[in-house]
């Protein structure tokens, strides 16, 4: 299972890393809701900062829609889903592999996501470990979930917007977690024992191993 | 088609649900005194509750149609029309939820809606539950759709409890347990404590009716589909340039995996 993991990973990098799909198209489109969330809410210094934690994440689970939506459309446009089965490729695999495709995109998005959130928001940022953790984690959450969705919610004509109904009040916890987490770490007010990481953990198991058990079922149906 | 039994039961419980609504009004609204804080507004824990726990009961009962249709030992399409019959008068009951609660909140607390832990998890259930009946919707055969549900609506039930930790850590202004509080000293009325109690039992009558009546119109549309798709293949074997040769009497439907003239 681990060893088809990597493969699909490596095969959807390396479709990812000649489309560029993520850089050309999502990457902007994360960086135009920084702005137009600047538009929405008040433009003074101290609004944004203290938003900033929420708009990220939220910025983040808009982008990774687009994303897990795509990890899975690879397969089903012309059934190529099929043939990985045929050959053997275990459904478990398959799915680690979407995740931990999806997973290096958005945390290289989450990263130059940062950099718009700094540039454009200017938060006092600490914390850098909790920080760091809380968005490994919360990253993880919502691919296992996303890819988890997009795979159910995939052959119908209204996937894109079948999806995100399914998919936004699921990784809900997510966004609050995640954006709380940050709250924490900016304000440097704890470290890794913050109780909103746990519950990132516990979110991330909890959607990797339900990913996992059912992915086969959701392939095979 | 239904059984004897299944459609007298139905019946029953629907005139039961009828005179328990009926004795839930009239004890409610007329025997029952008005609160000491609350005043007339007290009325509407007689519904505001019941409904709650009956939108949690359907969808109990929709992770056990999940399970047992994902459990390939007792795999039955039945089992998944029962999940999808309890999702929808669940979704209806959330809904309902929603509705006497902000009733309620608006002269209570001052607002329609407040972003307390038990509103948000609830506003969260309603938009998970839809999200599971648009995905039934999605066209597919029966196969299909019930593994790609079921697996849907236990994930949904499995996210409860993390969503509900989460909105309960982030705020809580929700009134605690009345009746079942740690100290199991219920702090309400006798007489209304019956009503209350009578409200829960009118409630879950009425759902077992809505739920039986839902159930059959789910099992009639199988059977319309099947019908509708067993037409199509026949009318397909008759056409004369079919790959399955000339056309056959109507009695004869023969097996589709094995053409009898090719």
């Amino acid at each position: 299972m681990w060893r088809d993991a990597l493969l699909i990973a490596a095969k959807d990098l390396r479709i990812e890393f000649r489309s560029k799909v993520t850089l050309n198209l999502i990457l902007p489109f994360a960086f135009v809701v920084l702005i137009i969330f600047a538009f929405a809410l008040d433009t003074s210094p101290g609004t944004l900062q203290k938003v900033a934690p929420g708009l990220f994440w939220l910025a983040v689970l808009f982008s990774s829609i687009f994303s897990v939506d795509r990890a899975v459309a690879i397969e089903t446009d012309d059934n190529a889903g099929d043939g990985l089965l045929v050959y053997g490729v275990d459904p478990g695999g398959i799915f680690l592999g979407k995740v931990v495709s999806v997973f290096v995109q958005l945390f290289l998005l989450e990263i130059f996501l940062l950099l718009g959130v700094v540039i454009l928001y200017g938060p006092k940022i600490g914390g850098w470990l909790l920080m760091l953790a809380s968005a490994f984690f919360a990253t993880i959450g919502l691919c296992a979930a996303g890819v988890t969705y997009s795979q159910l919610a995939s052959g119908s004509r209204a996937k894109q917007t079948l999806l995100p109904l399914l998919l936004v009040p699921v990784v809900s916890p997510v966004l609050l977690a995640a954006t709380k987490a940050w709250q924490d770490a900016f304000a440097v007010t704890s470290s890794l024992g913050d109780p909103w990481l746990r519950l990132l953990i516990v979110f991330a198991v909890v959607y990797l191993a339900l990913g996992a058990i059912f992915y086969s079922s959701i392939l095979e149906g | 088609m239904e059984s004897r039994g299944y459609r007298w039961s139905r019946r029953a419980i629907g005139i039961v649900s009828l005179l328990l609504v009926a004795a839930t009004v009239i004890l409610g609204l007329w025997i029952t005194p008005p609160d000491v804080v609350q005043g007339q507004l007290v009325r509407l824990i007689y519904v505001h509750p019941p409904v709650a726990w009956v939108a949690y009961l359907a969808y109990g009962v929709t992770s056990i149609g999940s399970i047992l249709y994902l459990w390939k030992r007792t795999r039955n399409l039945k089992w998944d029309l029962l999940a999808a019959a309890s999702a929808e008068v669940g979704v209806v009951f959330t809904g309902l939820t929603l509705i006497t609660g902000s009733i309620w909140g608006r002269p209570a607390w001052g607002v329609w809606w407040t972003w307390d832990a038990r509103l948000t998890t609830t506003a969260l259930l309603f938009v998970l539950y839809l999200g599971y009946l648009a995905l039934r919707r999605v066209p597919a055969d029966s196969h299909q759709r019930a593994v790609r549900s079921s697996i849907a609506g236990l994930i949904a039930f499995i996210d409860v409890p993390i969503v509900h930790q989460s909105v309960v850590w982030w705020r809580t202004l929700h009134q605690g347990a009345t009746v079942l509080n740690p100290s199991l000293s219920p702090k309400i009325h006798g007489e209304m404590a019956m009503t209350l109690l009578l409200g829960f039992i009118t409630f879950t009558s009425v759902y077992a009716w809505m739920l039986m009546h839902r159930y059959q119109i789910a099992i009639l549309e199988q059977k319309v589909l099947d019908a509708e798709l067993d037409q199509l293949i026949e009318e397909r074997r008759r056409e004369p340039d079919s790959q399955y040769g000339e056309a056959r009497p109507a009695n004869d439907v023969g097996n589709i995996d094995q053409p009898s003239k090719v």
